[in-house]
């Protein structure tokens, strides 16, 4: 961390001309409506995540299942996987299938608090995988799992010395011994000094067992974190130690080491004496991809803060504050519910961290903190209208945002099951809205004049954009798209509209 | 069914069951391992049960774990050591899952197992194993590998040990932390199998490697290895190479770090011989007790007189001591904690003078610390003060607190204290005993709390066993037995427990004339209660009393209750009459 690089700090790519802009097509789509279609509240997606290779991905929905999808482009066509990329990189996107799925979390009832507990995963993390085996944290409000799921050889005994099927002890596959052996009592065999001969006992043998070509995916819980929070847990995140990561609620972190499922550490505690004097609460959290002492985490007062474990055991106080000074004369009744950031994300080389808001996306260099490098309007157009998203409580609706692997673009959702997509680069212009549809451009609107962008000021790109509200629609405040991922290598999105996955590749 | 067969039927079960789908009848099964090895015999155990436990290896971590365990003793009933290779591919399989209790038991095993095996077969066998496990495609096998080098590299050709070291090289620099992690925790125990000439250049630079690593997690395991690589390095190679090490370590940015430092310095200071020690390390060590991060101070604080007994005493009390006082006095609970259950022991190393004079005004503070568990540490560890500066002091700073802690209103403080008061009562002896504590003693017997009025029964027993029963019958026992009017049941309860207790230590002649009585009356008590427990206190003192007095007093005292309205008093009247049947008949 070493602050003050100039300007070239201020764009998430090396300085150089802007890539062009990504043409977006629609790839796949997992659980699609049928016109007409009811959809069950149980079947509505609440976590996306792919694993660190990209050759899976995971959902979690609110009734409390986990399901995985694999890669296939890569695997069924032989050869390596750059070659494959490099014979024809604009054919060639990820493809996934559907792989297995699992219920993960069940409604609970908390006796003590009278309070019901929904399985609804909050949030769904990759571990590193392990002969094989994939690994991976769930969690809804109050528990987090730990599951492995692996394919297995299906095997079947198919000889033992005694018969199951008969009668136990009338077993004909029991012949007499031969060199005459004398034990009065059964009892006598268990024991630990009794003589055998010195070959053994012939006529015993071990039970047979015959593996088959079928496999079996099983998904088996390994460890259940539980107990460790008193409010909704929003986040979970990996260190890259890969032995320990943090789960976060309102108001605390706690850092688990994954073997431990019985003890875990508080590092931020925000809760004051008395909750009279609660002004603030923690909406999200996440490790430092690259050093395992650094987390961020941002609060329902619009500020990330950045800590480092190694300062102290008690993370209280903050390492560095990034938060934008409000604008003068701006105030109102709204400015602090819409200054709330409902995700935080950092970028895969760890230096920036974006931020998402009820009207914006921001990008952070994390040796600047004197305000975001980057902004750009997602809701702006909504500003007339808070007061209706306010009584009809969309105005706390906590939309994710993510980074491609590069760090070139981001990304986060909107209404009417649209999702944006910016460029991050210096110079970049590109910013586009799509539906999440088969015909993804279907909405496209021109990008607009961008301002000029000042380093002082950020950057306000993309402005609003006038198409949807132009054709007279309406938004559907009730087609929200929250939840979303980056593929970790290549230009795929993948985006939840209520219950169905929409993929995307550019 | 022929009846030479139903013998064998024991031992064909427990071989089934280890596919059983029952995990406790596998895990049973495993267990006995060695039954069925026996069973099999050596040569089918090495071409049947041997291949057999390493197909079967996908199966729940428990079972692993044991099976594992089973392998490391696993030699005699393969055939004995020639044979002993062929243990290792199942522990091979096992060192590789994902569970680490698992993998840990397994690499174990092997290293329990390859420290048997022939030279020759080592060559042959292990080591390639070990060079497979740090080539492994998963982290687990990389993991596993880094713990046993040490085993393979002693026997092995000098080619074979140049890529030895090369390949635990590489493995410091995995890109996996936990392989990395693995190889620092395992870097001691490999380099002390290291000719000394390699010591200094390719240990030491894998050495410096993960003191500088960019992950915490590894930089702290580094420090580990700081006190063991110290012990094998000449002391002027110690000075050169780790001292700086440790020394930079201590002033780490990482609280963590700095914390592993304050566990493992004393260790070190033999290692740099005392020079050293008194330039670097007590600079060092002096730091950490005034670190800034409580977690930091516990360690040191808690290391305060392993430390201490190392340095020679004017160098404590010059550059420890102050430290110490301003510890106990210190804004967390836990340092005065981690203080107090260690400072004891400083007592012995400063002498006699010192302690007076420095030590223990610092004892008497943190006996009057607010935090019960600080005043509990101190009083645990009284005997080791008590040898250096003589009761009489000890007695008059420390009963005020004992008093207090006596009658604290958590009852686990309450508890722990009573757990105390025999080795105090040793301590003080007979006199001081009489005068302070005796009626703490029996003021606990009409606690609020259970447990509390349980342990001051056990405590009774026990002080009656340390003085002596002519003791107990003039200072216990009065008190005891005019107990057994109070009002209120619950404590009559406790008396006929402690007369229960009482009754074998101080004797025949003492039960029948003093206590019998007492549960003879109790046997009138309204309460069903303290009847039944009344037939179960006759019932204790059966083996005790003499023939006679049981069929005079004890029998037609139970009778009476066998034919008690309530029936639980009935029940346990009738189990003791039957007892003094049985013993009777015997």
């Amino acid at each position: 961390m070493n602050g003050g690089d100039g300007a070239a700090s201020s764009s998430a790519a090396t300085s150089g001309p802007p890539p062009p802009s990504l043409e977006w097509r629609f790839s796949q789509v997992f659980g699609e409506r049928t016109a007409g279609e009811e959809v069950h509240e149980v079947d509505i997606i609440s976590a996306i995540e792919f694993d660190k290779s990209g050759d899976h991905l995971a959902t979690g929905d609110r009734g409390g299942r986990v399901v995985l999808f694999e890669r296939t482009d890569t695997k069924d066509h032989g050869g390596s996987r750059r070659d494959a990329e490099e014979m024809d990189y604009s054919v060639r996107h990820p493809e996934f299938r559907y792989k297995t799925e699992f219920q993960s979390h069940e409604p609970e009832f908390d006796y003590l608090k009278s309070l019901e507990i929904e399985e609804k995963i909050n949030k769904i993390r990759w571990c590193q995988p392990a002969n094989g085996a994939l690994f991976l944290l769930s969690t809804n409000d109050k528990t987090i799992k730990y599951w492995k799921v692996q394919e297995k050889k299906i095997k079947k005994i198919s000889e033992m010395n005694i018969d199951p099927s008969n009668d136990p002890g009338s077993s004909s596959s029991l012949p007499i011994i031969a060199n005459g052996v004398h034990a009065d009592k059964p009892q006598d065999y268990l024991s630990k000094d009794y003589p055998f001969p010195p070959g053994g006992i012939p006529s015993l043998r071990l039970p047979l067992v015959v593996t088959s070509l079928e496999t079996s995916l099983v998904a088996r819980c390994r460890r259940v974190y539980a107990h460790a929070h008193d409010y909704h847990i929003n986040s979970i995140s990996n260190s890259s130690d890969g032995e320990t990561f943090i789960s976060a609620d309102d108001l605390r972190v706690n850092l688990w080491n994954l073997e431990v499922s019985n003890q875990s550490f508080n590092i931020v505690d925000v809760k004051p004496t008395n909750m009279e004097d609660l002004t603030e609460v923690i909406t999200s959290a996440e490790f430092h991809p690259i050093h395992c002492n650094m987390l961020a985490y941002s609060s329902s007062k619009g500020s990330i803060r950045l800590i480092d474990m190694r300062q102290s055991a008690l993370c209280d106080s903050h390492t560095k504050l990034f938060e934008e000074p409000e604008a003068p004369g701006s105030r109102s009744f709204f400015t602090e519910i819409i200054a709330s950031i409902s995700d935080i994300k950092f970028s895969k080389n760890g230096r920036y961290i974006l931020s998402r808001d009820y009207m914006t996306l921001k990008l952070w260099d994390i040796n600047m903190d004197s305000g975001p490098v980057a902004s750009y309007q997602v809701h702006e157009h909504l500003r007339p209208r808070l007061c209706d998203l306010y009584e009809n409580d969309s105005i706390f609706d906590k939309f994710e945002c993510c980074l491609s692997g590069d760090g070139s673009r981001v990304a986060t959702g909107s209404y009417s099951n649209l999702f944006r997509v910016f460029g991050a680069s210096q110079g970049s212009t590109e910013a586009a809205t799509l539906e999440a549809s088969k015909n993804p451009m279907r909405r496209q609107i021109q990008p607009p004049a961008r301002s000029s962008r000042s380093m002082t000021s950020g950057v306000r790109r993309g402005s609003e954009s006038p198409g949807s509200d132009a054709n007279g629609n309406a938004h559907d405040f009730t087609t929200k798209l929250l939840h979303m991922a980056w593929h970790p290598t290549e230009n795929s999105i993948a985006c939840a509209a209520a219950n169905s996955l929409y993929m995307y590749y550019a | 069914m022929s009846t030479t067969e139903e013998p064998l039927y024991p031992i064909a079960v427990l071989i089934d069951e280890l596919k059983n789908d029952d995990i406790q009848l596998r895990l049973n099964s495993i267990r006995r391992l060695s039954t069925i090895a026996r069973a099999l015999g050596e040569e089918r155990t090495r071409k049947e049960l041997i291949p057999f436990l390493s197909e079967n290896n996908d199966d729940d971590d428990e079972v692993l774990l044991a099976m594992a365990e089973e392998l490391g003793v696993f030699i005699p009933y393969v055939g004995g050591v020639e044979h002993a290779s062929v243990l290792l591919p199942p522990l091979e399989t096992l060192s590789t899952v994902e569970e680490t209790c698992v993998r840990e038991k397994a690499v174990e095993s092997l290293c329990r197992v390859g420290t048997q095996m022939r030279e020759s077969d080592l060559v042959d066998h292990f080591l390639p194993l070990v060079k497979r496990l740090a080539a492994g495609e998963w982290f687990t096998a990389r993991v596993s590998a880094c713990g046993v080098f040490h085993i393979a590299y002693p026997s092995a050709p000098d080619t074979l040990k140049t890529e030895l070291r090369s390949i635990y090289t590489q493995l410091c620099q995995d890109d996996m932390p936990m392989v990395r992690r693995a190889a620092a925790t395992n870097l001691g125990k490999f380099a002390a199998t290291i000719e000394s000439a390699h010591l200094k250049t390719d240990i030491m630079s894998m050495f410096d490697d993960l003191t500088q690593d960019e992950q915490d997690s590894v930089r702290l395991l580094a420090v580990e290895g700081c006190a063991a690589l110290g012990k094998l390095l000449e002391p002027q190679d110690c000075v050169a190479h780790i001292l700086p090490v440790i020394v930079n370590f201590s002033q780490d940015k990482s609280w963590r770090v700095r914390y592993m430092v304050a566990n493992q310095l004393y260790e070190l200071c033999e290692a740099v011989g005392p020079e050293p020690t008194k330039t670097e390390l007590v600079p060092a060590y002096v730091r950490l007790l005034r670190d800034n991060e409580a977690e930091v101070r516990i360690a040191a604080a808690g290391k305060v007189t392993k430390f201490c007994r190392i340095l020679n005493p004017e160098l404590a009390i010059q550059h420890i001591l102050p430290c110490v006082k301003e510890l106990s006095t210190d804004s967390s609970q836990h340092v005065r904690s981690a203080l107090a259950s260690v400072i004891m022991g400083m007592a012995p190393v400063l002498g006699k003078d010192a302690t007076i004079e420095h030590l223990l005004p610092i004892f008497l503070s943190l006996l009057k610390d607010e935090f019960p568990d600080v005043r509990l540490n101190i009083i645990s560890k009284l005997d080791q003060v008590n040898q250096v500066i003589g009761i009489d002091l000890l007695s008059r700073s420390l009963l005020p607190a004992i008093v207090e802690l006596a009658e604290d209103r958590h009852w686990r403080v309450r508890l722990a204290i009573i757990e105390y008061i025999p080795l105090l009562a040793s301590q003080l002896g007979v006199g001081f005993f009489d005068d302070k504590l005796g009626s703490l003693c029996m003021q606990w017997l009409q606690d609020k709390v259970h447990s509390i009025r349980d342990a001051a029964a056990n405590n009774l027993k026990r002080l009656a066993e340390e003085f002596g029963p002519e003791w107990a019958m003039q200072h216990i026992v009065p008190q005891v037995i005019e107990m057994i009017n109070s009002p209120h049941y619950l404590y009559r309860m406790t008396i006929l427990r402690t007369v229960s207790l009482l009754a074998p230590v101080m004797g025949s002649e003492i039960t029948c004339s003093k206590l019998l009585p007492v549960v003879i009356t109790a046997s009138k008590d309204r309460v069903p209660n303290i009847k039944f427990n009344v037939a179960k206190v006759l019932q204790s003192l059966i083996p005790i009393v003499d023939q006679s007095v049981v069929e005079k007093t004890i029998r037609p005292g139970l009778v009476e209750l066998s034919e008690d309205p309530d029936v639980d008093v009935r029940y346990f009247a009738n189990q003791a009459l039957q007892s003094i049947d049985n013993v009777m008949m015997s």
